[in-house]
């Protein structure tokens, strides 16, 4: 809190606490949706500008599974699922025949995969966001606040989601298979590794994690068809910060990006707010290009 | 590809080779690499390929493996024509390969580098176990570092560990690149160890080689290229480091 305190000089201390808890929140959502961006990317060198509409899909699937069946963990397992399943058939699809050309063409084809899907989005479920409730409805006091549980469960959730997943890369056979497709894809080849599977399998992982992203962030906006524009462009950012394709970096990152504009929307209007982030990501292309967060090799 | 009518072939009968090379060209991009090259490898024999550098040697071996594919001509695995097929298949059916820069996966730990090809379809945890126990054995300080980083290992541990990672594919063959490149005499001599052992447990090795007496000792058969192309094969036996021929083609 010292930093902050001195930046902010004569901002109340109750402030700052509530915004570092509001940065931490979004922080790990962030970190969710941009831990499957960056891994797509250190594998197959994909920058995915879809990542956000599997976001959006993602929360739209959780209104349909939540209208259906009134339970929101299953619609947040159900959606995240499902939205894998569907990442792995756009992956074989659309960039899987595009292996090997110029990245170039899976720009411009994730792209294009992002407009198909906002515009699906909005011919099937129109302008009207819709909205998943909170599934918990329990507040606790924060200074003059009734703070809702729910978010402290996101950030939990989230951590406990991005924990999993490094377990399953650190120990589990596919995990190993990422890691070193990863590092050396001709050899991982070499050493009879599937890695067209491996691909695809890394697309459906990134999909579903950004899928559970959009469900658990749901309740607190809504579900739009724009919803994912936002993030997709500050997962961009986490992912520079972090050290393209090093997920304990876009974790820092994410949590990093996030308590600053909860700190500057203190002093400015939080649409402003963002603002700072762009600043961090121009100074870090500039200064540091492989990355604040990243470990340098 | 017909490969179930020819499979029949590779039971038993010994006039087919492990690997048949048949007039293989190969370019990378413009550039013309292999001009035609022929060569076969009997099972569980050792071939040496010897030649100056770019000569086509390792590309012959990266066309095997799949790694580039030949404009023309065939590769043939125990009578089945595997041109064409993407390198992992290649590498569950049988091919170990061993590349010139060790590639071996520098942030994966010794252990995780062996898991990449021991963790395949078919394999039980007794086999697992036996794999693990031989080359812990051929290369206990692999043991002792097996939770040690790839990267972190000296250049003659790194090739250990390349030769151990593609002996957990229980290969029919492995294509060896310059093994001995750039290490220690005391390396040199235990490499050409682990070339005898995989030779008595009835491994094929196909061996790029610069340094000659050791090829000559470790190898059945000789393979001489120049320009893209074979020009001389003989058995290892009929040549010595100072038989003129070596003299022409490798300028010693």
């Amino acid at each position: 809190m010292g930093v902050a305190g001195q930046i902010f000089g004569a901002i109340p201390i109750d402030l700052i606490i509530i915004q570092t808890v509001n940065g931490i929140v979004t922080g790990m959502i962030l970190a969710l949706v941009a831990s499957g961006l960056t891994l797509i990317f250190g594998i197959m060198d994909v920058v995915n500008f879809a990542h956000g509409e599997l976001f959006m899909f993602g929360a739209y699937m959780g209104v349909l599974v939540f209208a259906a069946t009134g339970n929101f963990w299953l619609a947040l397992i159900a959606a995240a699922l499902i939205i894998a399943v569907f990442g792995a058939v756009l992956q074989v699809v659309t960039l899987r025949p595009l292996i090997g050309r110029d990245p170039l063409n899976t720009i411009l084809a994730t792209f294009g995969i992002s407009l198909v899907l906002q515009n699906y989005a909005l011919w099937q479920f129109g302008p009207v966001a819709r909205r998943i409730p909170e599934p918990l409805n329990l507040y606790f006091n924060m200074f003059y606040l009734q703070y809702p549980w729910y978010r402290i469960l996101i950030a939990v959730l989230s951590a406990a989601i991005i924990g999993a997943f490094w377990l399953f890369l650190k120990h589990s056979k596919f995990g190993v298979w990422i890691r070193a497709t990863t590092q050396d894809r001709v050899m991982a080849q070499a050493m009879g590794i599937p890695v067209p599977l491996v691909y695809t399998g890394v697309f459906a992982l990134g999909a579903g994690m950004a899928a559970a992203s959009g469900v658990l962030f749901a309740p607190l906006t809504g579900v739009s068809h724009t919803m994912g524009l936002d993030w997709v462009l500050k997962a961009f950012i986490v992912v520079v910060l972090g050290g393209m394709g090093n997920l304990g970096g876009s974790v820092v990152a994410a949590i990093f990006i996030s308590l600053l504009e909860s700190y500057a929307s203190i002093v400015v209007d939080p649409s402003e707010a963002v603002i700072v982030s762009f600043v961090v990501l121009i100074l870090t292309l500039l200064f540091r290009p492989t990355g604040l967060f990243a470990t340098p090799k | 590809m017909s490969a179930v009518a020819v499979d029949i072939r590779t039971e038993g009968v010994s006039a087919e080779p492990l690997v048949r090379v048949e007039d293989v060209h190969t370019y990378y991009g413009k550039s013309h690499i292999l001009h035609g090259v022929s060569l076969t490898v009997a099972p569980g024999e050792v071939v040496g390929l010897l030649g100056r550098n770019g000569v086509g040697k390792s590309t012959t071996l990266k066309t095997i493996m799949g790694l580039v594919q030949p404009s023309r001509g065939a590769v043939v695995l125990a009578g089945r024509p595997i041109t064409g097929l993407p390198p992992h298949k290649l590498a569950r059916l049988g091919i170990g390969y061993v590349p010139e820069d060790r590639r071996i996966f520098r942030l994966l730990t010794v252990m995780e580098n062996l898991r990449t090809g021991l963790d395949r379809n078919g394999i039980n945890d007794d086999r697992r176990r036996a794999l693990l126990d031989k080359v812990f054995t051929y290369f206990p300080v692999l043991a002792e570092r097996r939770n040690q980083p790839g990267g972190t290992l000296s250049g003659g541990e790194q090739q250990m560990l390349a030769i151990a990672r593609a002996m957990m594919l229980e290969p029919k063959i492995i294509l060896l690149d310059e093994p001995t490149e750039g290490l220690m005499p005391r390396m040199v001599s235990q490499i050409s160890k682990i070339v005898e052992v995989l030779h008595n447990e009835g491994v094929a090795i196909l061996l790029v080689e610069q340094n000659v007496p050791l090829t000559l000792a470790a190898s059945q058969r000789v393979y001489i290229m120049e320009k893209g192309t074979v020009r001389h094969h003989c058995a290892a036996s009929d040549l010595s480091v100072h038989d003129p021929i070596i003299k022409q083609y490798l300028g010693i």
